[in-house]
């Protein structure tokens, strides 16, 4: 096997060195009647070019060179390459989590950074070093929310990612906290008055996105006013962290639980991903997740250490704040990357060609069809409500190798045959005139369909 | 100092600040190709919504970013640099082929919403990796969708919690041994269980007539890692598992220690109902620096309805999809489908091994840490003197008496250029020095660490001081925990 450093020679040693006869004599305290006698059922040992051919193959088999108008929580942006240079150097890829700080300042000193970006993006004073990815930083989010006011329930927009509130059902429904949702206006944007009755005395937050779902940004400063008058927090989910180089943050909240992966994360089939939660300083001993801060050595030396511990579950066991452990910190320091890499003009200008292009493309979906919810500002995710089904709108164009937008018919049924598109700086001119052609293609078959009917009844 | 460490000599490194100290206005690392659409007026798109501005974020070039981060990492240790011995954590080589195939196009540009029939190569490795984790534990069913070891306990006692309550009651209790992992309590109270603390006999294995007494209809399940903390396996595995199972309780195995059984015993053969696998350790995908995970959770076919949405399944006309209505199930845990990236070296881990790569791999790792223990019993008090399997716990009984604790002598092996072992764990051994080698280490590695750790004995009883001040060759040495902790400076900010 070849990750294995030792000769039968090196073995035989080993084992004369501990006295034992054998290698089973290592394993005797496994009961022999449990004993496994016979090889696993596993693929053969394979050659390396076996394995890189095995998974090309699969590769091929999954959109492999499509165009992409799919958001939704996972968005495609451009990666620069120093990103994956930069990771792939072995002190940071097959380091532990940096609990020895003397050798481990280049991880340490890293997440103060990231934690500093992401304070510095989102307007809040601090941030911890990664949860696992926005679904499950949304549910800690609120979590963190209810252990801070001493209520249990939960006010969630319906505007908030389908998969992100059924995380929240699985984690609120064992913990107590009763959820109750709240509906969206004609402009998308949350129902103001549904809100304002929804807060009861022991509501602990009201969960919201913004961007939301349907890419619409929500009037926070109105929502955090009516939340904080009933004396609940407000916590604001991000999926889309690109929106942050020109949207203006959720200053109003209390705790923002944002999703990175639009920080030069690969889509990667949906993870490995990056949730991060930002709060006050104030609220700082109830987040969840590890912490970096800075400190001196004895020398007087600036270091950095992992802080603040009596919060994590390997000191307060069933007292922690969450179980938490493992986080993504790879993933973390992969948007770090990023963020050093686009900075403070970079970003904004990012973001702006995502504005540009959702624009175009909306604008030219609306000579063919109905886009949903223009009442309100967006980012780069919009809604198209068509004639025809848009499960077959997009197998016109998987046939032109692009995957359309998101059918809503799942999630969101009173839409009727509605889809989420997303652009991003990633998506062309020509694939969006191409899928706006496919649309219209649809919308003339319908018409004529329907004209044709007409004029039969007017024959009839 | 009367020792010079052989594996390594100190050598010039860089200094280098943080990023916002080198930003300066202009200097950019990014271009954007020109906008094929029209330009739009931000303010009349976004309105009051509008950003004006992103506050300190850095402004940097390219050569600036890639020395910055460079030099930051050359401050870690590493496993590509040697033996990085913390028990528990299994800190095993991490393959490189596996980072070529979870960066082929299809598989890192795949979109986790895009259409099942262009999906079928990320759903076949979804597949073949859940049926080589089936195998491997002795189990009958598989969700890989938990992102990491913590979130699989989660998981797996939501689905503990489910099936109590599908037979009427959901029970108050989890039972869990005073060697477990910090998670383990942490998760149950996640769920809303009570814990109820079991005590070790003095072998360092679970005290049986205990958990007989201890075990009644309000238990609803057993925490236990087998082999467990000590890397002692649970002999009577056999007897704990009955007793749980006569209440109507159910045997839940932390799989942290699979690194010791694979191919060689499966869990399901010895009575465990459910368990979760931590891919970072057993499955040799990269820790990161904290991350990311993947804790797949492995049931017994009378949990299986109770797993979380979606579930993996083979359609009537052959294709892969997912099952999103499963009345039963606890929901979901995560959005999408997991750490699909994690799936992917993993895999590529078990088909490099095959089945009997995968013994021999576990062998080594028992092996290894056979020979340590051997090299250095009676240099190090063993409080445990039953068999050990892949890791080994000594304590600081012998060096305590001169003042020096677990801390100081792994900080003094950080100097003979060893990361150190894992320090006061578990707590079942006060002092505890918790040593893991895994199987990816020679055994010239091995001597040199023994030969360390040795050298640093008798530094203690020579020149305690010197060791109570260890490091002495790393660029920042102890570093002042307290004052971080009482007053949390959490990030930067600019000097007014």
């Amino acid at each position: 096997m070849r990750y294995l450093p030792k000769s039968p020679a090196d073995r035989e040693a080993m084992l004369k060195a501990i006295g034992a006869r054998s290698i089973d004599d290592l394993f005797a305290p496994i009961p022999a009647e449990y004993r496994l006698n016979r090889d696993l059922r596993v693929p053969r040992q394979m050659a390396e070019s076996e394995i890189v051919d095995w998974f090309r193959e699969r590769s091929r088999e999954n959109a492999d060179g499509y165009a992409n108008f799919l958001g939704a929580g996972a968005y495609y942006h451009y990666r620069p390459v120093i990103i994956d240079s930069l990771i792939s150097r072995g002190e940071f890829l097959t380091a532990y989590t940096p609990y020895q700080p003397e050798i481990s300042q280049g991880t340490l000193q890293s997440i103060f950074e990231f934690q500093t970006m992401i304070s510095e993006l989102t307007g809040m004073e601090v941030a911890n070093a990664s949860v696992y990815d926005g679904s499950t930083a949304a549910a800690e989010g609120t979590m963190m929310a209810a252990r801070l006011t001493g209520r249990h329930s939960v006010a969630i927009a319906r505007s908030v990612h389908p998969e992100y509130r059924e995380v929240l059902a699985t984690y609120a429904h064992h913990q107590g906290m009763a959820l109750a949702t709240v509906s969206f206006a004609d402009n998308a944007r949350l129902d103001l008055s549904e809100l304002e009755k929804s807060i009861t005395a022991d509501t602990a937050c009201v969960l919201i996105q913004s961007p939301n779902f349907f890419g619409t940004i929500e009037d926070v400063a109105a929502i955090a006013e009516i939340a904080h008058k009933r004396g609940a927090m407000l916590v604001v989910s991000i999926a889309e962290a690109v929106s942050l180089g020109i949207v203006e943050p959720p200053r109003q909240a209390d705790i923002i639980a944002m999703e990175a992966q639009s920080f030069g994360v690969p889509l990667g089939f949906g993870g490995p991903y990056c949730g991060v939660i930002a709060t006050r300083e104030q609220y700082v001993r109830q987040m969840p997740g590890r912490l970096v801060g800075q400190t001196t050595d004895r020398n007087g030396k600036r270091g950095f250490v992992l802080t603040l511990a009596t919060r994590e579950q390997h000191i307060r066991r069933e007292k922690a704040t969450s179980n938490i452990c493992t986080n993504q910190a790879l993933i973390a320091l992969m948007a770090n990357i990023f963020m050093t890499i686009y900075g403070k003009v970079g970003l904004r200008e990012l973001a702006k060609q995502n504005l540009a292009k959702a624009a175009y493309a909306a604008k030219q979906f609306g000579k063919h069809a109905k886009v949903l919810f223009s009442g309100a500002p967006r980012f780069n995710e919009f809604v198209v409500q068509t004639g025809e089904d848009p499960h077959e709108i997009n197998d016109r164009l998987l046939k032109k190798k692009i995957v359309g937008g998101l059918p809503l018919k799942k999630f969101y049924p009173e839409l009727g045959n509605a889809a989420l598109w997303c652009c991003t700086e990633m998506t062309t001119r020509a694939a969006i005139d191409s899928a706006v052609k496919s649309v219209a293609k649809g919308d003339r078959a319908a018409k004529s369909a329907k004209e044709s009917a007409d004029l039969q009844e007017v024959v009839r | 100092m009367k020792h010079t460490p052989s594996k390594a000599t100190t050598h010039v490194n860089q200094n280098e600040g943080l990023i916002f100290e080198k930003s300066s206005a202009g200097k950019a690392a990014w271009r954007l190709p020109p906008l094929d659409v029209p330009e739009v007026d931000t303010a009349e798109l976004l309105g009051s919504s509008e950003r004006k501005d992103l506050g300190n974020m850095p402004e940097v070039s390219e050569i600036e970013i890639i020395r910055h981060f460079t030099r930051l990492s050359t401050w870690n240790y590493a496993i590509d640099l040697g033996m990085y011995p913390l028990g528990s954590c299994t800190m095993k080589y991490n393959p490189r082929v596996n980072e070529v195939v979870s960066r082929l196009d299809g598989l890192a540009n795949g979109h986790p919403y895009q259409p099942e029939k262009v999906s079928q190569g990320a759903l076949r490795i979804l597949q073949t990796l859940s049926e080589c984790l089936v195998e491997i534990t002795g189990m009958d069913a598989i969700t890989l969708q938990p992102a990491a070891g913590a979130h699989g306990e989660l998981t797996g006692l939501l689905m503990v919690r489910a099936y109590h309550q599908s037979k009427g009651a959901p029970r108050k209790k989890i039972l869990i041994p005073d060697s477990a992992h910090g998670t383990n309590p942490a998760t149950a109270a996640m769920v809303g269980y009570a814990v109820e603390n079991l005590k070790s006999n003095a072998r360092g294995m679970v005290d049986v007539a205990a958990l007989a007494s201890q075990m009644n209809e309000e238990v609803a399940a057993l925490m236990l890692t087998n082999p467990n903390t000590l890397g002692v396996f649970e002999q009577e595995i056999h007897k704990i598992a009955d007793i749980m199972h006569a209440k109507g309780g159910l045997l839940y195995m932390d799989g942290a220690n699979m690194n010791a059984l694979v191919g060689k015993v499966r869990p399901g053969d010895f009575g465990v109902d459910l368990m979760h696998l931590n891919l970072h350790k057993t499955f040799s995908t990269p820790h990161g620096g904290g991350g990311p995970g993947s804790g797949p959770v492995a049931v017994k076919k009378m949990l299986e309805p109770f797993l979380p949405t979606p579930v993996l399944i083979t359609k009537p006309d052959g294709a892969l999809g997912f099952e999103y209505k499963r009345p039963q199930s606890v929901g979901r845990v995560r959005a999408f489908y997991g750490n699909f990236g994690m799936f992917v070296r993993a895999l590529a881990y078990t088909m490099a091994n095959g089945p009997d790569g995968l013994r021999q791999t576990t062998e080594d790792a028992v092996l290894n840490a056979n020979y340590i223990r051997n090299g250095l019993e009676g240099v190090y008090d063993l409080p445990y003197s039953t068999p050990t399997m892949h890791e080994v716990v000594f304590s600081d009984k012998l060096q305590a008496k001169k003042g020096v604790k677990t801390m100081d002598i792994a900080k003094r092996l950080i100097d003979y250029g060893f990361h150190p072992y894992t320090t006061a764990f578990p707590l079942i051994v006060p002092g505890a020095l918790m040593i893991e080698p895994t199987e990816s280490e020679s055994k010239e590695e091995m001597d040199l660490f023994i030969d360390a750790m040795k050298s640093i004995a008798e530094e203690v009883e020579d020149d305690p001081q010197m060791v109570l001040a260890a490091p002495h060759t790393t660029r920042v040495s102890r570093l002042d925990e307290t004052a971080a902790a009482r007053k949390p400076v959490l990030r930067w900010k600019p000097v007014l």
